[in-house]
């Protein structure tokens, strides 16, 4: 018989496609259920609870009081100061990644296509932690940043700029210059790709129709262009946005000792052992992740998908 | 008179490829000009060059006396129907069509009413808050006229915009493209690589091949007076006769086409006088109401149509094609 031989378990599953599905995806499904939305269903719960002042003990009852913690004076300070960040990176990320996925998705082809892919790949191929630290060296007061200004006779601009208040400080790797500076090369990648995903798809004539219609570049830009890689942007953003709130190593080795909520989550749930206010940190990031696609959705950022 | 679109000499080269190679051209205002050719024979190109996405390499271009070489697309009264229609995904219909009145600055009401009047001119009224998604190929194809249209632009360029549509619609097409080139008056340049579509259609065609205007006339002129054999061969599939062949029967002593319809079938009986050939019919096509009869004659390949119905053949059997010395058209070897 035909059945007998090899194949046999395709056959079976050729009469049960439902059963094959169920087969594939029940991996996955047990992942995501279980381990993913299972430990995140976890978190929120922690954050209910709260730690009693006098034992340091976590305190297992239903309360908001945790939650209220956040709009301490010092708490919400961390909050806007990494909300604010993430903002100004995902900005400046977008407005880096644009021409430079304009570039690759219109007029790069062949070799020019790989090395565009190389060049923009390459640095997630190499560990985090070194490229940091090498910007630790690139933005301190001796390092080449410093040397080049200094040859330019630019570091009275360098000290101006290092001058402004808040954003500035002693060196640009102790500022939140030097924090955004690495941030936004650290998170680039993630809002070229998507943005040159969506700018392949626009098909050139798109563009020409256009221009044929009389609209100047600018025109075509604003009318046509954007709008159709916005879904790329905003995949980007969410990106940038959402790893920038949560990084803890990068403002804990470039940048002024004020904590973002990554560092406070991590210094809440070692030292200071309060797993509820930690938790509640962590919905925040969550929670304007919400609200951010939750707008981009009413602009129309996903129509064109 | 001024011509709506004039080129002088114009080349466009992409590194080696010559894609549009030393061609002069004039379409007068108010003319429907098809410029037909196989694909990469330039044909597209040029009306590139005129709609301003590409710029001659050499040579000039005029549109309504006005040198078009260096102005780039936005700044030239003309619009195009693309290919792939090319609207906007991401707008309604009537933003589509809109579109044009919108960059230029109109207001929102005048160019609503504006795109409302050139949807009811394509026949598609009430379309204006549907997606480009939700139409069919044929109503694509109708909103991209209007969208272009609505431009009131002086020189309509149409790139094969019936080459996707089916053979029923596309007929419709024709005739309505035609109807409404006449309602308007603004001059159509039409690129298409279907014979049919331009003779049907256009007041004058351009054959391309090469990079090069081959030939240029009214399409009976084309059709019945091929002057070199690519056009011949392009152009309808005529029958393409060598000198001697021509010379046998009594013909110039040069390339000749003669056309399928020119040639009589009879029974073959006796020898053939010139002007006339036997052979076995290879093959019989039915096409309706013309049979096309293949046969093999003097080592020739040579094709009849007659009326069906009008003789009953079979493959193998012997006829004689007879045809009028004068159907015999001289050309080129080209």
């Amino acid at each position: 018989m035909m059945a007998a031989r090899a194949g046999t378990v395709s056959d079976f599953f050729f009469r049960r496609p439902g059963l094959l599905t169920l087969a594939l995806l029940a991996p996955p499904l047990l992942w995501i259920g279980v381990v993913y939305v299972g430990s995140l269903f976890a978190l929120l719960l922690q954050s209910f609870y709260h730690l009693d002042d006098f034992s340091g003990l976590v305190v297992h009852e239903f309360t908001l009081s945790t939650y209220a913690q956040l709009a301490a004076p010092a708490n919400l300070a961390i909050i806007t100061r990494t909300v604010t960040m993430a903002a100004v990176v995902t900005i400046a990320a977008a407005i880096l990644a644009f021409p430079i996925a304009y570039y690759a998705a219109r007029y790069a082809k062949g070799p020019m296509k790989a090395l565009f892919y190389l060049a923009v790949m390459m640095p997630l191929w190499s560990s985090y932690l070194v490229k940091v630290y090498a910007w630790k060296l690139i933005l301190a007061k001796e390092g080449i940043l410093g040397w080049l200004a200094a040859q330019l006779h630019l570091t009275p601009a360098l000290n101006a700029l290092l001058a402004t208040p808040v954003i500035g400080g002693p060196s640009l790797s102790i500022s939140y210059i030097g924090t955004f500076l690495v941030f936004t090369y650290i998170w680039l990648p993630y809002m070229i790709l998507p943005i040159q995903a969506a700018l392949e798809r626009v098909p050139k004539t798109l563009i020409e129709a256009a221009a044929d219609l009389g609209a100047h570049p600018g025109q075509t830009f604003r009318t046509v262009l954007l709008p159709l890689a916005l879904p790329g942007v905003v995949a980007g953003s969410i990106f940038t946005f959402s790893l920038t709130l949560g990084d803890y190593i990068i403002p804990a080795i470039v940048g002024n000792s004020r904590p973002f909520i990554g560092q406070t989550v991590y210094a809440l749930q070692g030292t200071a052992g309060d797993i509820p206010l930690a938790a509640a940190f962590t919905v925040v990031p969550m929670a304007i992740m919400a609200v951010y696609l939750t707008i981009a959705k009413q602009l129309g950022a996903f129509d064109a998908l | 008179m001024t011509s709506a679109v004039r080129f002088q000499n114009v080349s466009r080269h992409f590194g080696a490829v010559r894609a549009v190679d030393n061609v002069s051209l004039a379409i007068a205002p108010g003319e429907f000009f098809a410029m037909l050719g196989p694909s990469g024979s330039g044909k597209t190109t040029c009306l590139r060059l005129i709609a301003g996405f590409e710029q001659p390499t050499a040579g000039h271009i005029e549109i309504f006396g006005d040198t078009a070489e260096g102005l780039p697309p936005y700044r030239r009264s003309v619009n195009t129907v693309f290919q792939d229609y090319a609207l906007f995904p991401h707008m309604t219909v009537g933003e589509n069509v809109a579109y044009g009145l919108m960059i230029k600055g109109v207001a929102r009401a005048e160019r609503e009413a504006r795109a409302k009047q050139a949807l009811a001119l394509i026949k598609l009224p009430g379309f204006e808050t549907r997606r480009p998604g939700q139409l069919s190929g044929g109503q694509r194809q109708r909103v991209a006229l209007a969208r272009a249209l609505v431009n009131e632009p002086k020189v309509l360029l149409l790139d094969e915009p019936l080459g996707a549509l089916d053979l029923k619609l596309r007929e419709q097409m024709q005739e309505e493209l035609r109807a409404l080139q006449h309602q308007l008056g603004i001059t159509f340049v039409f690129v298409t690589h279907d014979q049919g579509e331009a003779l049907s259609m256009a007041d004058r065609v351009a054959i391309f091949n090469e990079g090069k205007i081959v030939q240029d006339g009214t399409p009976a002129d084309i059709y019945e007076r091929p002057r070199s054999r690519f056009v011949a061969d392009f152009v309808g599939s005529s029958n393409v006769m060598g000198p001697d062949f021509a010379q046998r029967h009594g013909g110039p002593a040069s390339w000749v086409s003669l056309r399928p319809e020119a040639i009589r079938v009879s029974a073959a009986a006796g020898i053939a006088a010139p002007g006339s050939a036997d052979g076995q019919v290879i093959g019989l096509h039915y096409q309706g109401a013309l049979t096309r009869v293949v046969i093999i004659a003097e080592g020739t390949r040579l094709i009849a149509a007659v009326p069906s119905g009008s003789v009953s053949l079979h493959e193998g059997d012997r006829v004689r094609f007879t045809w009028d010395r004068t159907a015999l058209v001289a050309m080129a070897d080209e």
